[in-house]
């Protein structure tokens, strides 16, 4: 994605800069640049004595919309949507007004990076955590809209998953403001561009999938097809592809629906991981994979046991239903 | 508040004309007419010369729009992105002239303190996920083009995908220039679903020349054709058509 040029000269601002709000006349040194999107440059400042991360456009518009989104979040009580907001002002330089906002600086690796440097052992911990905050993003009306890997801070320690870019951020049931074409179920021919919870699932989706493809990878048929071929060709994605898939399908209602969907099905491969783990079995395949089959057998066993005692629970509900 | 129909032209180029009137004073026209003109210049490796570049920038300038230059790959996100840019922007300005009447100066959302501009955001999104949306898109099918058009097709496919994503109602024209006898040949009739380009597009043959000043001018001129047609269709007409689909 090119970048407006005039906008990316215009908000080039020195480390040492010293910003100073039009409105509320706070003064913000900056300290360095972290990033740019399609819609500004994102610097981290020295305000008082706390680290704050300042984004500044030259788009009004799109700053403004932004912070209604983090002033809406900031309502949900102890949440983690996205960073907490700060301040919002302008800032007069060479007689042009850029407009900025101050947030909570949110400091760490990317998912992908992180994932690289923790292992891929940490994937379901960081999904998992992900998806709950969708759950109540989803429950507050809005929908995150422009998911991906670099979006998803990894805090810590204990690491805990953020999202930081609210640029896509969409009040349910109108068109996403903001997209990322791989992560994006339009471009895939696999749904439309409304703000529904199932846009964001599929995002989910694709985060996994880019987990094992970290360099992505274009359309070519489009399509669950090519996708599922993806999936196929990755090994480590295998376990995830029944869940992968549903989400790509638009199957899951929510995200808590997602989530719970994902421990089942994680359990038996976490007890598999663990023990291969612990025998350092890439030396000794031909016990791994007797050791595999037997604790498949005790899956089943578990399996049924639940499917049982879920059918229990239920027809005692039923019961007393009827009663 | 409600500000009508937002009519835009996007023009896709992949440099200079050289044929007919001036562009940048067609442009300008049609902002008069209340028609907005963006550009996309689609580039190759190369960059786009200077002077195309200058044209690109002056057309959109003078046609109160946005202008992009990208890169063949990136035509979708950009294609949907510079025109979900200029509609935010002609609503900026309608809300503006909406603030100028309540506050009675000259005082504009930047104006405002950032707490209640805020809210004003809020309008301004409304606005823009219920207008009513024309998009007239003139495909520059130049022998240098040929090779980009099938993308050019899929940036147009992706851009129905996001519009119709929105609650308001769109239409789209597509026109390319040079056509087969004249300057500027219609392509596909006002319609809020780009799927028919699909069969078209392929069968599309380029020409040497690029009258970019006529294209605009005659797409200026199918906008008021559109006008002056809806106004013989009664309503029940409409209605009676949906009901039967």
């Amino acid at each position: 994605m090119m970048m407006n040029s005039s906008l990316k000269n215009l908000c080039k601002v020195q480390s040492g800069t010293i910003i100073e709000g039009k409105w509320h006349k706070n003064r913000y040194t900056i300290i360095k640049e972290l990033g740019f999107g399609a819609n500004g440059i994102v610097y981290l400042a020295q305000f008082h004595n706390q680290r704050v991360a300042l984004k500044m456009s030259d788009n009004g518009m799109s700053i403004t919309s932004e912070v209604n989104v983090l002033k809406s979040f900031a309502k949900v009580q102890g949440s983690s949507l996205g960073p907490s907001l700060i301040d919002v002002d302008d800032w007069t330089v060479r007689r042009q007004t850029i407009s900025f906002y101050a947030m909570e600086y949110i400091a760490g690796p990317d998912l992908l990076t992180f994932i690289k440097q923790k292992g891929t052992g940490w994937i379901d911990v960081l999904m998992l955590q992900l998806l709950s905050d969708l759950h109540t993003l989803h429950e507050k009306g809005w929908v995150f809209g422009d998911l991906k890997p670099e979006n998803l801070i990894v805090m810590g320690p204990p690491p805990r998953i953020r999202c930081i870019d609210v640029g896509g951020t969409t009040i349910q049931g109108r068109a996403i403001k903001e997209f990322t074409e791989f992560y994006d179920r339009g471009y895939w021919g696999l749904g439309t561009r409304k703000a529904e919870p199932t846009y964001d699932l599929f995002a989910v989706a694709m985060i996994l999938i880019n987990t094992a493809y970290p360099k992505r990878f274009n359309k070519s048929t489009g399509g669950v097809t090519q996708l599922q071929e993806m999936i196929r060709r990755a090994k480590p994605l295998q376990k995830y592809e029944a869940v992968i898939v549903n989400a790509l399908h638009g199957k899951y209602q929510s995200a808590k629906e997602m989530r719970f969907d994902m421990i089942r099905n994680l359990n038996e491969p976490i007890k598999h991981a663990q023990s291969s783990y612990r025998k350092g079995s890439a030396k000794q395949p031909i016990q791994k994979s007797r050791q595999s089959q037997h604790k498949r057998k005790g899956g089943w066993l578990e399996t049924t046991l639940i499917v049982m005692v879920i059918s229990i629970l239920y027809m005692i509900y039923i019961y007393g239903q009827i009663g | 508040m409600n500000p009508g129909t937002l009519k835009q032209i996007l023009l896709i180029t992949d440099g200079c004309s050289n044929q007919g009137e001036d562009p940048v004073a067609m442009a300008a026209l049609a902002k008069e007419q209340g028609v907005t003109v963006n550009v996309i210049g689609v580039m190759e490796q190369d960059t786009i010369d200077e002077q195309g570049m200058k044209e690109i920038e002056g057309i959109a300038m003078s046609g109160g729009g946005v202008s992009q230059v990208v890169y063949a790959q990136s035509l979708s996100q950009t294609v949907q992105m510079v025109t979900r840019k200029a509609m935010t922007q002609t609503l900026q300005g309608v809300v503006n002239k909406e603030l100028q009447q309540i506050l009675g100066s000259t005082k504009t959302m930047e104006d405002l303190p950032p707490e209640q501009r805020g809210e004003v955001m809020e309008v301004v999104d409304e606005l823009g996920e219920n207008v009513k949306l024309e998009v007239l898109v003139l495909v520059d099918t130049s022998a240098s083009m040929k090779h980009k058009l099938p993308t050019v097709k899929e940036a147009l496919l992706d851009l129905s995908l996001s519009l119709n994503a929105r609650a308001g109602n769109n239409q789209f024209g597509v026109f390319v220039f040079p056509g087969k006898k004249k300057d500027v040949e219609k392509l596909l009739d006002w319609t809020p679903q780009l799927e028919s380009l699909t069969s078209i597009f392929p069968k599309l043959s380029t020409g040497g020349i690029t009258p970019t000043g006529p294209a605009i001018r005659e797409a200026l001129s199918y906008f008021r054709k559109k006008r002056s047609l809806r106004s013989l269709l009664s309503r029940d007409d409409e209605q009676f058509f949906e009901e039967s689909m």
